[in-house]
């Protein structure tokens, strides 16, 4: 199972080549959305756009979750942290994102307890490191962290654990799918699917993508073969004017994706509408702790007070996320916004569109 | 909101290029063509020198492969060999926290007289401070070192030219892993993440000895390999390529950077040395390096380019990207 | 939100965990998400969690077909 095997140059070529034939003979621009953060990173990180024709475009969409975690959310994790005696535990991607007050690590600079882990796990090792403690986890993710988290809460109501909470802020792929679809002004000819949120869900919650909007869907890997064979598979739908969602990351995705994992999360969150940042309010698009995890809340357990959100002027963060622009588009792309100075989260987030375009350079 | 000192300000990254280009540079100044150095090289009578000081925080104190003594001696040495320069005599200072067992000290310093034996040089002078209970986390150490630099012997970051060939001394990322995996609380187990914390003077010389007209070297420790390529690509105004496939990276280290999702080139080693040396000169200082038990593993890769000042990555699928400077210090990510 | 990398289970522990290897690094990981787990199966890795078995024979079946399928001197196929 080696991953070098799907970094492999030789098939690299091959598959761009590959590429650049099928893109030659549709003639015309097309637009492929990827709703991933990993997938934005990957794509990035092995220079990949460089091997593309021209006349694809790669989108970013709002797979990224910090990208798509609300002011308002944000500046709730950062309230929290102030204003109570709490240990917070974050993901890194989080931890340098600004709110209406600052970030979680500047919280933490001045005075704050803030640790930065990469599982919900180190929150209930915290939490039981001190019991006199209250530790608060930011639940931030899609339905590829949403089970761990959910895990970890059934762990810690199992041990009766009373100082841990969670702030719920798990959100889910498919109705953003939909409100992309129905946001109508960005032409997307195809998207690359989640390889990991699809290990979980499966192929049927997008199935409406290709029966409502006649759009193709590829659930797609995230090693450099993967993504170039994702490409491939989805313009060879378009060529043969197909619209189905088919599994190219076939080693890690099967069609009813893992039950045990929905089976989990429907214990403990159930969806809930959710605003998005630049996108606005989706419904059921989030995902809420259920009666029996309800004192689990760290929204219940610690109330702030929340500054009144300061709209960003001339951010271009919700058409970037929405396909509408490029990074390059916006006015405030590396002159007031830069991943040093971010203004809005698509900088913020290394993984974020315009943070990869800056970063990585666009093609 | 007053702007606070973070964390990220310490990690080698663009926040802490700031810090030293608005608070130190214009209030202390720079000798010429030293500055962005890890040493400066002293002009003296009694020759030419090369001077330079560092201070050790890292948590846990000690970690496998090492611990904060000997990545005190070890890393003195090796930002003055990263100025051709063989470390003679270093200087310790302690900042010591109230309720540290003297038997950690102890410890702490059997390891740097162990690291100075190995590197060939004596600690003479040094100072102890002791601070109340909270005001310093355990033990602080600062160090300085003096070394002579060889007549024919020419090293900076400003002296990388196209046509150059950058190369690595070893395998990198290793001290950062370990250290990051020890720190947080990781928990990757086996023997794999070990720091790779050595002194490097021997090798330098060795190296220089066969080739005296090496351009430029650096230890890549915070901020990685990328970081310390980005800084000589500035100082030199020059373009630098780096072939992903050609850098040096064991296998379970490159495993606990992608469980983590941080980039290899970005995580400290602290015990080995970038160089840039002319082309004519690239076989004979391979050779030397690869006769040096901590140079066995040196590999060519990449080139110095004309061109507007940064470093490009060729991945190993044939992909370009630039390689800047980050902000601070990777975090482990989800995403 | 995907990062997630894969691991072969060398032992089973109590309470519902396991030990991966990933090529020498080893870590200790939660199943509550594949409670079927076997040893010496390779799994998805996500946050401290086994997201799912792989599928070892699909990932040799994959690669074989990538490389028929886009074999070089091959003509390309409008």
């Amino acid at each position: 199972m080696r991953l070098e095997s799907y970094r492999s140059p030789e098939l690299s070529r091959r598959l761009a080549a590959r590429i650049a034939v099928l893109a030659r003979e549709a003639g015309r621009e097309i637009a492929i959305m990827e709703v991933c953060g990993t997938h934005t990173m990957s794509i990035a990180r092995c220079g990949l756009r460089s091997l593309l024709p021209a006349n694809i475009r790669l989108l970013s969409g709002p797979g990224c979750p910090v990208c798509v975690t609300a002011q308002r959310d944000l500046d709730r994790a950062v309230a929290i942290a102030t204003q109570h005696p709490v240990q917070v535990v974050t993901f890194g991607d989080l931890f340098r994102v600004p709110g209406t007050q600052g970030s979680l690590e500047q919280a933490k600079a001045a005075g704050a307890r803030v640790i930065t882990a990469y599982s919900p796990l180190a929150a209930l090792e915290a939490a039981r490191a001190e019991p006199a403690t209250q530790t608060v986890f930011i639940g931030i993710g899609f339905e590829t962290t949403a089970p761990a988290i959910a895990a970890t809460l059934q762990r810690a109501h199992t041990e009766g654990l009373e100082n841990l909470s969670v702030l719920s802020l798990c959100k889910l792929v498919p109705p953003a799918l939909r409100a992309i679809l129905t946001g109508g002004q960005a032409r997307i000819d195809g998207f690359l699917l989640p390889g990991h949120v699809s290990v979980v869900l499966g192929t049927q919650p997008y199935a409406f993508v290709p029966a409502e909007f006649g759009v193709p869907c590829v659930i797609t890997g995230f090693e450099p073969v993967d993504i170039l064979q994702g490409l491939v598979m989805l313009l060879e739908q378009m060529h043969g004017r197909r619209a189905a969602v088919e599994i190219a990351y076939r080693r890690a995705v099967s069609p009813d994706g893992n039950p045990s994992a929905r089976a989990l999360l429907a214990e403990v969150f159930a969806p809930c509408d959710a605003e998005w940042r630049a996108l606005g309010t989706i419904p059921a698009s989030g995902l809420a702790l259920t009666p029996a995890y309800t004192l689990f809340d760290a929204a219940r357990r610690f109330p702030v007070d929340l500054p009144e959100p300061a709209p960003q002027k001339g951010c271009m963060c919700g058409e970037i996320l929405t396909g509408r622009a490029a990074p390059a588009d916006c006015p405030l792309f590396g002159k007031t916004c830069t991943p040093e100075t971010p203004v809005g989260p698509c900088m913020v987030s290394s993984e974020g569109a315009c943070a990869a375009h800056y970063l990585y350079g666009a093609r | 909101m007053a702007e606070l000192v973070r964390m990220a300000h310490g990690s080698g990254g663009r926040l802490m290029h700031r810090l030293i280009e608005e608070i130190f540079l214009p209030r202390f100044g720079a000798l010429p063509g030293g500055a962005g150095d890890d040493a400066a090289e002293v002009p003296t009578e009694a020759g030419r020198y090369a001077f330079t000081t560092d201070s050790f925080v890292v948590k846990p104190l000690f970690f496998p492969g090492g611990d904060i003594g000997r990545l005190a001696v070890c890393g003195t040495v090796n930002d003055l060999a990263a100025k051709g320069a063989s470390a003679e005599y270093l200087s310790a200072a302690f900042v010591l926290e109230e309720g540290l067992p003297i038997e950690t000290l102890s410890r702490v310093a059997d390891s740097m007289a162990a690291a100075a034996r190995e590197a060939g040089v004596r600690i003479v002078t040094g100072d102890t401070k002791v601070v109340e209970r909270g005001a310093a986390d355990e033990l602080f150490i600062a160090t300085s070192g003096i070394g002579r630099i060889a007549d024919n012997v020419n090293v900076s970051g400003a002296n990388a030219r196209p046509g150059d060939v950058v190369i690595v001394s070893g395998t990198i990322a290793e001290h950062g892993a370990a250290v990051m995996n020890a720190r947080h609380g990781l928990g990757l187990g086996g023997t794999e993440l070990r720091s790779d914390c050595a002194p490097l003077s021997q090798l330098v010389l060795a190296a220089l000895a066969a080739t005296p007209g090496v351009h430029a070297l650096r230890d890549p420790t915070r901020g990685g390999v990328a970081t310390a390529l980005v800084e000589i690509a500035r100082q030199s105004s020059v373009r630098i390529v780096i072939e992903e496939h050609a850098v040096p990276l064991r296998l379970p280290v490159r495993r606990a950077c992608e469980l983590l999702g941080i980039d290899p080139l970005y995580v400290a080693s602290e015990g080995r040395m970038l160089a840039v040396v002319p082309q004519t000169q690239k076989d004979a200082f391979l050779s030397a390096l690869r006769s040096h038990p901590l140079g066995c593993e040196a590999a060519e890769i990449g080139r110095v380019e004309a061109g507007s000042a940064g470093v490009v990555l060729h991945t190993t699928i044939g992909g370009l990207r630039p390689l800047i400077m980050l902000e601070g210090d990777p975090l482990p990510r989800i995403c | 939100m995907c990062l997630a990398v894969p691991a072969r289970v060398v032992e089973l522990l109590p309470d519902r965990r396991a030990r991966v290897d990933l090529d020498g690094v080893q870590l200790e990981i939660r199943t509550d998400l594949v409670p079927e787990v076997r040893t010496g199966q390779y799994v998805i890795v996500h946050a401290g969690f086994a997201l799912t078995v792989m599928d070892e024979e699909e990932a040799e079946e994959t690669l074989r077909l990538l490389e028929e399928a886009y074999a070089p001197g091959e003509l390309p196929q409008p």
